[in-house]
C-alpha cells in the first residue's frame, strides 16, 4: 500500500494554483492581445504623468527664481525679467466668474426646460443647437467675438451701463469692446452647453417617482422641479458648475482674441486684461529669454493643476450624485458574465 | 375672493379655500416655466448668430483663388489659403493615423477589460485630458518635441493626437458598451478566442458608429488652434518637407484676424466658413445617422423583457 504525500501545508498554494489555472484564457494570442491593449492603455497612462513632469521641469527655473512670490506679484516684464502671475490670476478669475454667472441660471434653465417640460419636437431642435454650441471650433468664437460681439457690446451694452450704473466700480472708464465683460461672455456661450449636458445627465438620475411624489402633493410644476429635481440634485449642479468653471478657465484662443492683452489689475469690466491661458498663446512662440519661457511654463503649470484639481472635484461630485440614487444594486453591473471573473 | 369648498371628513367640516396665495402660485408656476422657455431661447441665440455671420461674411470671400492660391502680402488683392487647408489635412491626417487605432484599443481595453485596474486608472487620465487645457498641451509637446527638434508638423500632429486619443478612447468605450453581453457570451461559447471574438464579432457589429466617433474626434481636433500655435507655428507657403513649420487652417485665421487688414479680415472669416462648415457637416451627418440607427439596428440588439 503506497502511502499519498501529505499536501496539508502546500494545499493553499496549490489550490492558488488550480484558480490561476482556471482563470486563464485557453487561446495564448488573447494573452498576447490583453497586454498588447494594456499596453496601449498605459502609455496613455505614463504620458499623462510624464506631461506633468516635463512641464514641472521646464517652468523649474521660475519657480525657483521667484518662489512663491511668482503668484503675488502682479508685474510681467521681460526687459526687467521679472514675472508673475498676479494679474494673469485675476483676469482669469473675473473673467471666469463673470462667464458662470451668466451661463449657469442659462445652462440650469435649458436642462430643466428640455428634461422636464418641452415637448419633443421642440426639445430636439433645441437641444441639437445647444449642443452643436460645443462643436463650434473655438478660434471662430474667437473671430466672432472680436468683429460682432465685441461692437455690439461697446455700444449698446457697454455703453448703457458706463451711463446708468458707473456708480459702480466694475462698469467705470472707457470701453472699448474688447475687454474682461466680453471675455466672459464669450466664455458664458461657450460653457453652457458643457454645463447644461451635465445637467441633463444630472436630472435624468433622479428617479420618476421622487417627481410622481412631490406632485401629488399638491404642488405646482415649478415646485415640483424646484423641490424634487433642484435639490435632489444639487450636488451634481455644483459638480456640474465646476465641470464648467473648469473648461472656462483653460478656454485660450477665444479669450486670447477678444480679451485685450495688456497686463493690469482693473475693477472695470471694461478694462482690457490679460488670462493665464491668453498669456500663453500670445507670448510662447517669441519667448526673449531663459526666464520668460520658464515662467510662460509655470503658468501653463499651474493652469494644469488648477484645472486637474477642478476637474478630480467635480467628477467626484458627480459620481457621489450618481451613486446617491443607485447605491449598490446598479442593474448595469449585474451582467450573466461578469468580466473580472473571466479576465486572463 | 375666495372659492370654498367644504368637505367632510367625518368629523366635521374642512374648508378648503382657493386663496390669494394658491392663485400666486399658480401664476407663479406660469412666470418660471415661462423663465425656463426663455432661458432655452436665449442659449440657442448666440448659436444662430453665430452661423449667420460666418455665413454671410465668408461667402463672399470663398472663390476659386481661396483654395488653390497662397495668401498675399497684405495691401494685394486676391489670394488664398491653400497651403493652410493643406497643412491641416496633412496635420490632422497624421494625427488620425496613429490616433485611431491607439484610440480604439485604448476604447476595448476600457469596455472589454472593464474591472481591471488599469481600467479604472486609464478611465480616470481619459477624464483629466479630455478636460485639460488644450494650450497645455502644447507646452508639453514644446518641451517634448519641439525643444529637440524644432517646429515642425510631426510635433503639430503629436500635440493633436494627444487631444484626439481620449475622444477616440472614451466615444469607442460607450458605444462598446452598447453591445449586449449576450453576443460576447454565445461567441466565447463557440470556442472563439476572446481576441477573435471583439474584433471580429463586436467591433464589425457596431463599426459604423465607431467610424461616427472618430469622424467627431477629427472635426474637434480639425479646430484646435492653441496647441498647434507653438509647434505647428505657421508658414507662408506650401508644405515641401514635414520637418518644417506647417501652416494650418485655424492657426492662419488666427494670425490673419489679428492683422488689422479688412482684406485679411475676409480671408480669415473664409477660413472661419470652411471650418464650420466641416465641422458642422460631420456632426449634422453623424447626428442623424446615429439618430436613424439607433431606431432601426440596435433593435436586435435590445434585451428582452
Amino acid at each position: 500500500m503506497t502511502k499519498k504525500p501529505n499536501l496539508v501545508f502546500i494545499s493553499p498554494f496549490l489550490s492558488f494554483l488550480k484558480r490561476k489555472q482556471e482563470k486563464r484564457d485557453i487561446h495564448i494570442q488573447d494573452r498576447l492581445f490583453y497586454f498588447f491593449l494594456k499596453g496601449l492603455s498605459w502609455s496613455l497612462i505614463f504620458l499623462f504623468f510624464y506631461m506633468l513632469i516635463v512641464i514641472f521641469q521646464m517652468s523649474w527655473p521660475a519657480f525657483s527664481h521667484f518662489g512663491m512670490k511668482f503668484f503675488v506679484n502682479a508685474e510681467w516684464n521681460s526687459w526687467t525679467k521679472n514675472f508673475g502671475a498676479l494679474s494673469l490670476i485675476y483676469g482669469t478669475a473675473v473673467t471666469s466668474f463673470l462667464a458662470l454667472l451668466l451661463a449657469v441660471p442659462v445652462s440650469v434653465g435649458v436642462a430643466l426646460f428640455l428634461n422636464e417640460l418641452s415637448p419633443a419636437w421642440l426639445a430636439r431642435p433645441i437641444g441639437f443647437i445647444v449642443e452643436m454650441l460645443a462643436a463650434v471650433p473655438s478660434i471662430v468664437y474667437g473671430l466672432w467675438g472680436l468683429f460682432v460681439l465685441a461692437p455690439i457690446l461697446r455700444d449698446y451694452i457697454q455703453s448703457f451701463l458706463s451711463k446708468y450704473l458707473s456708480f459702480l466700480p466694475v462698469f467705470q472708464g472707457n470701453y472699448y469692446g474688447v475687454g474682461m465683460m466680453c471675455g466672459g461672455v464669450i466664455l458664458a456661450i461657450m460653457i453652457i452647453p458643457t454645463v447644461s449636458s451635465i445637467c441633463r445627465e444630472v436630472f435624468r438620475t433622479i428617479p420618476e417617482s421622487n417627481r410622481e411624489a412631490v406632485l401629488g402633493l399638491g404642488t405646482t410644476r415649478w415646485e415640483m422641479l424646484k423641490i424634487a429635481v433642484l435639490k435632489g440634485s444639487s450636488t451634481g449642479i455644483i459638480g456640474a458648475v465646476i465641470m464648467g468653471l473648469g473648461r472656462a478657465l483653460g478656454e485660450t484662443m477665444a479669450v486670447t482674441m477678444v480679451i485685450g492683452n495688456a497686463i493690469s489689475i482693473k475693477a472695470s469690466l471694461f478694462e482690457p486684461a490679460q488670462t493665464m491661458a491668453s498669456i500663453l498663446a500670445n507670448q510662447y512662440a517669441e519667448a526673449d529669454n531663459e526666464l520668460h519661457l520658464a515662467s510662460l511654463t509655470a503658468v501653463g503649470f499651474s493652469l494644469f493643476c488648477l484645472s486637474l484639481i477642478i476637474n478630480i472635484l467635480a467628477l467626484l461630485l458627480v459620481w457621489r450624485m450618481e451613486k446617491k440614487f443607485y447605491p449598490k444594486g446598479n442593474s448595469k453591473k449585474n451582467n450573466v458574465l461578469s468580466l473580472r471573473k473571466v479576465k486572463v | 375672493m375666495s372659492v370654498k369648498r367644504e368637505l367632510s371628513l367625518g368629523s366635521g367640516p374642512v374648508i378648503y379655500s382657493y386663496s390669494f396665495k394658491d392663485r400666486w402660485r399658480k401664476w407663479y408656476n406660469y412666470f418660471m416655466l415661462g423663465c425656463l422657455f426663455l432661458l432655452s431661447v436665449i442659449a440657442a441665440v448666440p448659436f444662430l448668430f453665430i452661423v449667420y455671420y460666418v455665413l454671410a461674411k465668408g461667402i463672399s470671400a470663398v472663390n476659386w483663388d481661396f483654395f488653390t492660391q497662397l495668401p498675399k502680402p497684405p495691401g494685394e488683392e486676391g489670394g488664398g489659403m491653400s497651403n493652410a487647408l493643406i497643412g491641416s489635412l496633412v496635420v490632422v491626417g497624421m494625427a488620425s493615423l496613429v490616433g485611431i487605432p491607439w484610440g480604439m484599443g485604448m476604447g476595448v481595453y476600457l469596455s472589454e477589460y472593464k474591472s481591471t485596474r488599469t481600467a479604472r486608472i486609464l478611465r480616470f487620465v481619459i477624464d483629466l485630458l479630455i478636460s485639460a487645457p488644450s494650450i497645455v498641451v502644447g507646452i508639453f509637446i514644446y518641451g517634448f518635441i519641439v525643444v529637440r527638434y524644432g517646429f515642425s508638423s510631426y510635433a503639430g500632429s503629436a500635440a493633436l493626437l494627444l487631444i484626439m486619443l481620449p475622444v477616440v478612447a472614451k466615444g469607442t468605450e460607450e458605444i462598446l458598451k452598447m453591445v449586449p453581453n449576450h453576443i460576447r457570451e454565445a461567441g466565447l461559447a463557440l470556442g472563439i478566442p476572446r481576441w477573435k471574438v471583439i474584433v471580429r464579432i463586436i467591433i464589425p457589429s457596431v463599426l459604423s458608429m465607431c467610424v461616427t466617433v472618430i469622424m467627431l474626434a477629427i472635426a474637434r481636433i480639425a479646430g484646435e488652434t492653441a496647441p498647434l500655435l507653438f509647434t505647428a507655428l505657421g508658414n507662408q507657403y506650401h508644405i515641401r518637407n514635414l520637418n518644417e513649420p506647417i501652416a494650418t487652417l485655424p492657426v492662419q485665421i488666427y494670425e490673419l484676424s489679428k492683422s488689422g487688414f479688412e482684406q485679411m479680415e475676409q480671408q480669415a472669416w473664409a477660413g472661419a466658413m470652411v471650418l464650420v462648415l466641416f465641422v458642422f457637416f460631420i456632426n449634422f451627418f453623424t447626428r442623424t445617422f446615429l439618430f436613424f440607427y439607433k431606431k432601426d439596428k440596435m433593435k436586435p440588439f435590445q434585451k428582452r423583457k
